[in-house]
């Protein structure tokens, strides 16, 4: 009896040890893979004679005198003006990021901290539009803008992708705030704050664990969105995602497909050191709303 | 914390979210009831040694001035809507009295546009939903089980199919399963198929989504399960242990009713976020044989100097309809713990 509860164990330890592997291994080998191929030409990457090549470098070496070669970097980067783009992204991403942790803090805080119906009401619509998919709401947008001739622009992508920021921060930041106990900021009050005071005195001082966390998912939006910035920006102040698509129509004509490989890897990169330094606090956020339920 | 405190708290926010979510909403719905105008076209006569003959023309002048007075376009009631690029009630009628099977009739309606890309959107969440909250569950179990030396990097490893952006996650995996791409060439040694390309079969490009959309979304419902493990309570499964349950069982009755209340957050998360498939279907250049909800939308924003804002709108409206109705078990479920809550 015992012999056989001990070989079922193991039994079951090597199946769910192997299928973490097997996950390890799929979800990193394509990131890999990719990065080492960005640094070898067409033939190799994508290559019709044997896939080996693109380990070795075969062509590569022939075309390079090289095993490595940074050409499709340099096309993508300096031909292409790729650093244009990731300017572009600098600015949508950090203004956007700021602009929405404000709102979202004066939000959520009240929210947090009022009982009446309409904050759940409130809540309940920032679930069904944090529900909708983006491009639903971008073709509102087109006519309306080009009215008003402000499409294309920074700004209005940026304050776009703000409110479409809006109902995810909110939903963190109010069950941030329901943690941090009621009693702090009503004996600032009944020291004589104002509500305001009591939470720029009070809550203000407390809350930046929360606020990083959500700044990193709010960070995430903006960066990863295609939707809205391939719907609302001019060719000339596109981002690095659409950026990346609107690469693949020209280049793939032209045989330049490492160009977009090299760009790939390139928006891939802020990503990898992104999850790097602040792994706890991605973790941490992505349970925040399951453990309120 | 009073009305008037809370008003000016909640301005910003309630502000942003009104002007560009609320009334972008309003605005997709009145554009949905218009039409583009049609171009102006005047009829010339031009008379020759031959007779005269009767010639159609563009009027591009009077067309763009038409477009610039009413840039939404004319009036169309809910004419767009049961068009056949939507919900094409004619068509489905038609396909009804002419088919004799169901299955028939199942075809007819699937390649209608609008049903196309609901059948995909519906089959896409349904299918990768179920999977990933499985495997997230059975890796989150793993990992838990590694030294901890490991659990780290494992995590560090995991996150980054997750975190990636759609569109560059889907092209690095596009890039490798092309039939010039590592994966596709060893696919066609092992088939022996020096022709067989993923993007060959509707099948084969709707099993390639799916798969993306579980490596995609599958960090997120292990990491989630992976969290709640740690809150499992230790004497629980001791005393299970000491019942002589095996660690299957203990698996089964113990962990697994204790992660439920995770099961429902995760599985709404992934329906919100598997609805609104889009990227991927970008990326692998997979319109022709797989279609989503927001990919038609895109593309009929997209069409090149015309674009169709009122089909768009439509198909807009009825995502949004289809978004709430997927929302409303949980929408009435938490109406009843608030009102549980405030008694």
């Amino acid at each position: 009896m015992t012999k056989q509860t001990k070989r079922r164990v193991t039994f079951g330890r090597i199946i769910s040890l192997s299928l973490v592997c097997t996950w390890l291994c799929l979800a990193a080998f394509p990131f890999i893979w990719t990065f080492w191929g960005s640094f070898k030409v067409q033939s190799d990457f994508f290559s019709k004679a044997d896939w080996m090549n693109a380990l070795w470098g075969t062509n590569t070496l022939e075309q390079t005198g090289s095993a490595f070669t940074s050409s499709g970097y340099q096309g993508a980067w300096v031909i292409e003006k790729f650093w244009e783009n990731f300017l572009n992204t600098g600015i949508v991403v950090l203004s956007t990021v700021v602009v929405s942790l404000t709102f979202g803090t004066l939000g959520g805080y009240a929210l947090a901290r009022s009982g009446f119906r309409y904050a759940f009401w409130i809540l309940m619509a920032a679930l069904v539009f944090r529900a909708m998919p983006h491009i639903t709401l971008v073709s509102g947008y087109l006519l309306p803008f080009f009215e008003w001739n402000i499409w294309g622009h920074l700004p209005t992508t940026i304050i776009v992708l703000v409110a479409i920021n809006q109902p995810f921060t909110l939903w963190m930041l109010h069950s941030f705030f329901l943690n941090i106990p009621k009693d702090m900021d009503e004996s600032a009050m009944i020291d004589g704050c104002s509500r305001f005071q009591a939470f720029r005195l009070v809550i203000v001082p407390v809350m930046w664990p929360g606020v990083i966390t959500t700044g990193l998912f709010s960070f995430l939006l903006a960066y990863n969105d295609f939707a809205v910035t391939a719907m609302l920006l001019s060719e000339e102040n596109e981002t690095i995602i659409p950026a990346i698509n609107s690469f693949l129509g020209t280049t793939q004509v032209e045989g330049k497909v490492m160009y977009a490989v090299a760009a790939v890897v390139s928006a891939t990169a802020p990503l990898f050191v992104l999850i790097l330094f602040f792994q706890r606090q991605i973790v941490s956020g992505l349970t925040a709303g399951a453990v309120k339920g | 914390m009073k009305h008037r405190a809370f008003f000016w708290f909640i301005l910003p926010t309630l502000a942003a979210m009104t002007l560009f979510i609320a009334l972008p909403i309003v605005s997709v719905f009145v554009q949905s009831l218009y039409v583009q105008h049609e171009q102006v076209l005047v009829i010339s006569e031009n008379c020759g040694p031959f007779g005269c003959k009767q010639s159609t023309s563009v009027d591009i002048a009077a067309t763009e001035k038409l477009r610039e007075e009413a840039p939404l376009g004319q009036f169309n009631g809910f004419g767009t809507y049961s068009n056949r690029s939507h919900l094409a009630f004619a068509e489905v009628g038609a396909a009804w009295a002419t088919s004799d099977t169901i299955d028939a009739f199942w075809d007819e309606v699937v390649n209608l546009p609008f049903y196309g890309a609901l059948t995909f959107t519906l089959t896409y969440t349904a299918a990768v939903t179920p999977l990933v909250l499985l495997l997230g569950l059975a890796i989150a179990i793993g990992v838990n089980s590694l030294p901890s030396i490991l659990k780290g990097p494992s995590i560090f490893v995991s996150l980054l199919p997750f975190l990636v952006t759609p569109l560059v996650g889907s092209l690095i995996l596009f890039w490798m399963v092309d039939s010039d791409g590592v994966i596709g060439a060893i696919i066609q040694l092992i088939f022996d198929d020096p022709n067989l390309s993923l993007k060959a079969s509707a099948a084969l490009t709707w099993t390639m989504l799916i798969l993306y959309g579980v490596w995609h979304t599958l960090p997120f419902s292990f990491i989630v399960f992976y969290a709640g493990l740690q809150t499992v309570p230790l004497e629980t499964l001791e005393a299970a242990q000491v019942d002589g349950a095996t660690k299957w069982q203990r698996t089964i009755y113990v962990v697994v009713p204790h992660l439920v209340p995770l099961i429902s957050f995760v599985t709404l998360m992934l329906l919100m976020d598997n609805f609104r498939v889009f990227e991927p279907i970008v990326s692998f250049s997979a319109e022709a044989h797989a279609r989503s909800l927001s990919w038609i939308i895109f593309n009929d924003l997209r069409e090149s100097g015309n674009p169709l804002y009122g089909s768009a709108g439509a198909t807009s409206m009825l995502t949004i309809l289809g978004v709430v109705f997927l929302l409303t078990p949980v929408l009435i479920r938490t109406w009843r713990d608030f009102k549980g809550a405030g008694r």
